[in-house]
């Protein structure tokens, strides 16, 4: 039996996906992969990238930590923010990630730091997706007249 | 009596008034809807936390406070923190009186020192008028605050209990009942009560790292997760209150135009006549 797969944030419902082969995670001790037929399991992730292979084909999502629970091929991602990969814009990232960092760096109070550092963390999250995405891209695919 | 052109004015104006009502009741209602969907969207999150945690619940060495994540140890109570949920503004009916006479009573019931934290202005007003201590206050967040929104209110709950400022914390804020009803609410945030396992559903999980690592890391959300829940449902009760509120506002300029036409219409028959009386008058003066 293939797997169901939800990623749901407190926000939204982000993903949901039906007849999946495989999904690899983030896990706090490392990463990890689930195939069907597994036992019931509860984990925590680490900011980084769900991948969910469906035949063959497989999507990406950015999640910046929260925690993976599998149970009779349900898998429910109870994550803190999530995102397509290929929705990520790369420089929009980079520019995120800069300007928290430049921010952490100045003083403010405990309100603002908590909103800066959480957005740091989600700018790190997305770049480490997006790069690989890049990376990926350009590997796999010859560019025209390159 | 009012001259006929003072109430013609006074039509006019309060034929704006009821135009301005009829703009912020949809303005309100349209709010309203959106506020509700967010807070059913948070629904499946909020379920599977709530589970998690019931489910950890079950292990846990009770009987022990000590061993207790620090969240969940109970104290002996000294002083308490309120976490005031209202509205930023007003024209919204008796709703920011009636959550901030439920935080009151609940001061008074506590008997014990109280601080609280204001989420929105009208608690913080209220309480600054009345000389209560307030720890911090929020009123920037936007009408549809996103999860990244309210992080900083969690921070500040849990740090302030981490650091013995108060040993019991309420949630008092407005519950959505149905258009037509919001309901003052108090709810404990901290330490955290646990939730009963409603489904017996005997399942062994494996956890990793460990279950104390998992209930470390699901906590804080839990918190979260409350809070935001809570403002959601203060999110809807204002709009909600705000549009009956601008409904019977709109009802009364109505009303009231109806009255004024009619009076507009008696003193213009009025004039009519004293002006033909005026004109009869004067032609049978001539005629002698």
């Amino acid at each position: 039996m293939p797997l169901t797969v939800e990623i749901v944030t407190a926000e939204q419902l982000v993903y949901s996906q039906e007849g999946v082969d495989e999904v690899v995670a983030p896990g706090a001790d490392g990463e990890f992969a689930i195939l069907p037929q597994h036992a019931a399991f509860i984990t925590t992730l680490a900011p980084g990238e769900v991948r969910i292979i469906k035949g063959g084909a497989e999507e990406v999502m950015a999640i910046t930590g929260g925690f993976f629970e599998v149970r009779n091929d349900r898998i429910v991602v109870l994550a803190d923010a999530a995102e397509r990969a290929d929705e990520i814009d790369i420089e929009r990232a980079e520019a995120a990630r800069r300007q928290a960092e430049e921010e952490l760096g100045e003083r403010h109070d405990l309100a603002d730091l908590v909103k800066i550092e959480a957005s740091l963390r989600r700018a790190q999250a997305r770049l480490k997706v997006a790069e690989r995405r890049g990376r990926r891209g350009r590997a796999g695919s010859p560019r025209p007249g390159g | 009596m009012a001259t006929i052109r003072q109430i013609r004015r006074r039509i006019r104006s309060v034929g704006s008034t009821a135009k301005i009502t009829k703009a912020m009741e949809l303005v309100a209602a349209s709010k309203m809807r959106r506020a509700q969907e967010r807070a059913l969207a948070g629904r499946p999150y909020a379920e599977r936390l709530t589970w998690v945690l019931a489910d950890l619940a079950e292990t846990l060495p009770l009987g022990d406070e000590e061993a207790l994540p620090p969240l969940l140890q109970r104290r002996e109570l000294q002083a308490a923190g309120i976490v005031l949920i209202t509205p930023n503004r007003g024209l919204c009916g008796g709703l920011p009186t009636s959550v901030n006479r439920k935080a009151s009573a609940l001061t008074l019931d506590l008997g014990v020192p109280t601080k609280f934290v204001a989420v929105g202005k009208k608690g913080r007003d209220y309480f600054r008028r009345a000389n209560v201590s307030i720890r911090a206050e929020f009123t920037e967040l936007s009408d549809y605050p996103d999860y990244q929104e309210i992080l900083p209110i969690a921070r500040v709950v849990m740090d302030d209990y981490a650091a013995g400022e108060f040993d019991k914390v309420f949630l008092v804020y407005s519950y959505f009942v149905n258009t037509m009803n919001q309901e003052p609410r108090v709810r404990q945030l901290l330490p955290v009560e646990l939730p009963e396992d409603e489904a017996t559903r005997a399942v062994d999980y494996i956890y990793e790292p460990g279950r104390e690592e998992v209930l470390a890391e699901l906590l804080p959300r839990y918190v979260e997760m409350e809070i935001y829940e809570a403002i959601l449902e203060g999110i809807a009760s204002e709009q909600s209150a705000r549009m009956v509120a601008m409904r019977n506002a709109t009802d009364a300029a109505e009303e009231m135009i109806e009255d004024l036409t009619l009076t507009y219409n008696k003193a213009r028959q009025e004039q009519i006549t004293s002006e033909l009386l005026d004109i009869v008058g004067g032609v049978e003066g001539m005629k002698v």
